[in-house]
């Protein structure tokens, strides 16, 4: 079963874990929004339809790739404050070893293949965030 | 054909989408910036260097030499930054 949600709601984890009890062993990842250098608000941006296919495609590829049972990614669009969850990816396989490997394969690609923008705002002056190059290397482990 | 623009790129031109008929001559997304540049001071300040741009042809991530011939959609953006 795949799940991807792009939404401005925050993020339920325990309903998101729940549904993805469908095997042996559950995987998750949650990001949150750091308070890094002082940032207010962080405001997220992206490319509507192209987002929801590029994350569903992502989750298919971990659902063959690891044989699967539930692939959940769950990231919020819109304004943010620190200490607020940004994302989550929960994978569900037989074995540990596959949940925990596709989970990180997961987090790993959003963020190079999903189309999302980050614009943080500090002492009242706002920003795009740079892409980090660390990003790019993460995501390359796994081709 | 229709372009999209995110985050800066959107913020320098000033839209978020619009709609143009590049001559025969654009053939790669890297034509098409290099086309659209005179447009307005934006579109300059957005595509000068267009090593930071990144693009999408009908909603798939492209290097910017591809073609752009049948294209619906093409989106200009910066290199992403989600998670």
């Amino acid at each position: 079963m795949i799940r991807v949600l792009v939404s401005r709601d925050a993020i339920d984890i325990a309903a998101e874990v729940e549904r993805l009890e469908q095997g042996g062993a559950v995987a998750t990842f949650t990001g949150l929004v750091r308070a890094d250098d002082g940032v207010a608000t962080l405001e997220l941006e992206h490319y509507p339809g192209a987002t929801e296919a590029a994350l569903t495609r992502l989750a298919e590829d971990a659902t063959a790739r690891w044989s699967l049972t539930a692939a959940t990614i769950v990231h919020r669009v819109g304004p943010m404050a620190p200490g607020e969850r940004i994302v989550f990816v929960g994978t569900c396989s037989a074995h540990r070893a596959a949940a925990l490997e596709s989970c990180a394969f997961l987090i790993d690609r959003l963020k190079t293949d999903a189309p999302f923008w980050k614009r943080e705002t500090v002492e009242g002056t706002s920003r795009w965030v740079e892409a980090r190059a660390a990003d790019e290397d993460a995501a390359a482990r796994w081709s | 054909m229709k372009l999209l623009y995110f985050a800066w790129v959107r913020e320098r031109i000033g839209l978020a989408e619009e709609d143009v008929m590049p001559p025969a001559a654009v053939a790669t997304v890297a034509d098409l910036v290099a086309w659209l540049a005179p447009r307005s001071p934006g579109h300059a300040a957005a595509f000068a260097d267009p090593a930071r741009l990144r693009a999408a042809v009908d909603q798939a991530f492209v290097p910017l030499d591809t073609p752009v011939a049948g294209a619906r959609e093409v989106a200009i953006f910066p290199p992403v930054t989600g998670g």
